[in-house]
């Protein structure tokens, strides 16, 4: 099972639920790694899904693993592409192209969630109508707030900015626009005290 | 009274200095000898004459270098000031209640002459005249907000109301306690306050809103908060704290009483007239414990405030390491008497500290 419980925390801490197949003309399902285990479950609630669905994912780290059991799904469309960067651009031409009754899942890491829910609200689609399921790793997008550079896949805490090198600590407060939690350097008031790092929940 | 401006600096060498004048109007935040979170608010409709309540938006000794000070954070960090573009709107409607404020309350340092949309704006103390257009952007050197709040004491920010709800979708901060409005900017008012300790339990920002959502146009509120800085720096950004955070450890017994400020926010809260929005202003007064201590009455109450103070408010305001040189330093002006209710220094009326 790759899902995992977070545990209660601060407000702007984006909250995960679990996808359920909704009415719509369209549906959008953007996912990442073990997230492909939600679309998944979705098509075999709704058998009827499929064909209005149009699926962007990135296998990262999953390989080949769960690429074959999406494409049996025949959904309308499928890309799977090597990162979530190079899929960008196809994700904000379909959000061009969308009209009223386009359901949006989001699936797998918070990094991809965060991200593909900043595409969507952009292109006008409230982040409240929109729905997400973590799976797979729990690495954080994380923004210095000293220079502002966003590292990604951060699984440490403390962990060094990959923009400017100071040590920051990770926080739970997290922006939607920036699509990123908050690190705050951790040695401010006592310079090269920096404290052992320990995995994200560990 | 004409104000003497003060020429003075928050950073380097720190030569910000309160007047006995400044002292005297201080904005002290405790009108009892203890302190827990509140939804203490207030009508904003003046206020004592001399003290910082009586105008809308006061004007002090510290404006003119607050100004260069905040010209310079922004020279070296734009994105202090950042407006979504939904917001220019009530960046106008601010402008607007900012220069008519000024001008009447202040008609010998603010002039505004309005002829429909053509303005005519005097800033005497930073020798500042305008001539523009309302609601054309092209004719001021920056946006309506970023131009008006350039010239005006205290960080802003601008909330949007929708969804039942209030948005942080634009602002100017650069006297900030210790938070970063590039990354709170578009968040709501639950989301932008998540990392306050308490309060949500206790239901304070649920009571909050519900207020801030039903403030009226010509019915501004306001309230006090609080916290402590280690010398008087405006800058407290959580973009420099990498820079700021090690003056913290710089207190000594002998310097606690110079050093250490207590910073007061005067925030307020107006309703604008064509956007709906409201902005809050949130104006930062800085005053050295010595300072506050000169007043009997404040130094009994500080000290008691300061010592029974939740440990996770201490924490949570960043100066729990410094809480005992504080307390220590505090203890020798708390004789033990009892104090007089509410904020003001009673003088007259309260006893000399005992020795």
């Amino acid at each position: 099972m790759s899902t995992f419980d977070f545990p209660p925390s601060i407000l702007s801490r984006p909250v995960y639920g679990r996808l359920e197949p909704r009415a719509g003309k369209s549906h959008m399902m953007i996912a990442d790694a073990e997230g492909a285990e939600a679309i998944l479950r979705l098509a075999a609630e709704d058998a009827t899904l499929m064909a209005k669905s149009n699926i962007l994912y990135i296998p990262g780290d999953t390989g080949d693993k769960y690429t074959s059991q999406l494409k049996a799904l025949k959904p309308k469309q499928l890309y799977v592409g090597p990162s979530y960067e190079a899929a960008v651009p196809r994700l904000r031409r379909t959000l061009l192209d969308a009209h009223m009754g386009l359901q949006v899942y989001l699936a797998g890491t918070e990094g991809l969630m965060g991200q593909a829910m900043l595409e969507a609200t952009t292109a006008g689609i409230p982040h409240s109508a929109i729905q997400t399921e973590h799976h797979g790793s729990v690495a954080r997008r994380v923004q210095c707030v000293h220079c502002k550079g966003i590292t990604e896949d951060v699984m440490l805490d403390p962990f060094q900015c990959s923009h400017c090198g100071l040590n920051l600590f990770v926080r739970d407060h997290y922006s939607r626009r920036l699509a990123a939690f908050q690190g705050v350097c951790i040695d401010a008031e006592d310079p090269g005290n920096v404290p052992a790092s320990v995995e994200l929940y560990s | 009274m004409t104000i003497q401006f003060n020429d003075e600096t928050f950073r380097g060498d720190y030569t910000f200095k309160n007047s006995q004048w400044a002292i005297d109007r201080f904005p002290f935040p405790f009108h009892e000898d203890n302190y827990m979170y509140s939804v203490n608010m207030e009508q904003h409709q003046g206020g004592p004459e001399g003290s910082v309540y009586e105008k809308r938006f006061d004007v002090d000794e510290h404006y003119v270098s607050e100004m260069k000070d905040r010209a310079q954070v922004l020279a070296e960090d734009p994105l202090r000031c950042q407006s979504l573009p939904h917001m220019t709107l009530a960046g106008w409607d601010l402008l607007e209640l900012i220069m008519v404020s000024k001008s009447e309350d202040y008609p010998d340092l603010f002039e505004l002459h309005r002829d429909g949309n053509h303005w005519h704006w005097i800033n005497k103390p930073m020798g500042i005249d305008q001539r523009f257009t309302f609601m054309d952007e092209t004719t001021l050197p920056y946006g309506p907000m970023e131009y008006i709040t350039r010239q005006t004491q205290g960080d802003f920010a601008v909330l949007d109301q929708r969804d039942d709800n209030l948005w942080m979708d634009a602002g100017m901060v650069t006297t900030q306690a210790d938070w970063s409005l590039d990354f709170d900017i578009g968040m709501n008012f639950f989301e932008w306050h998540a990392p306050v300790p308490k309060a949500h339990e206790m239901g304070i920002f649920v009571r909050a809103l519900k207020f801030l959502l039903n403030v009226q146009q010509g019915s501004p509120a306001r309230r006090l908060n609080w916290t402590m800085t280690v010398n008087p720096l405006l800058d407290t950004s959580p973009e420099n704290y990498h820079k700021w955070g090690v003056q913290k450890t710089t207190l000594t017994p002998e310097n606690v009483g110079q050093k250490q400020h207590l910073r007061v926010e005067l925030q307020t809260f107006f309703r604008l007239p064509r956007s709906n929005a409201l902005v809050f202003p949130i104006r930062c007064y800085l005053i050295a414990l010595e300072d506050v201590v000169s007043v009997p009455k404040w130094g009994r109450r500080l000290h008691r405030v300061i010592r029974d103070l939740p440990e996770e408010l201490a924490t949570y305001k960043g100066f729990i390491d410094n809480r005992p040189l504080i307390v220590d330093y505090l203890s020798k002006f708390d004789d033990g008497l009892a104090t007089s209710p509410g904020i003001w220094p009673d003088k007259d009326s309260e006893p000399p500290l005992q020795a």
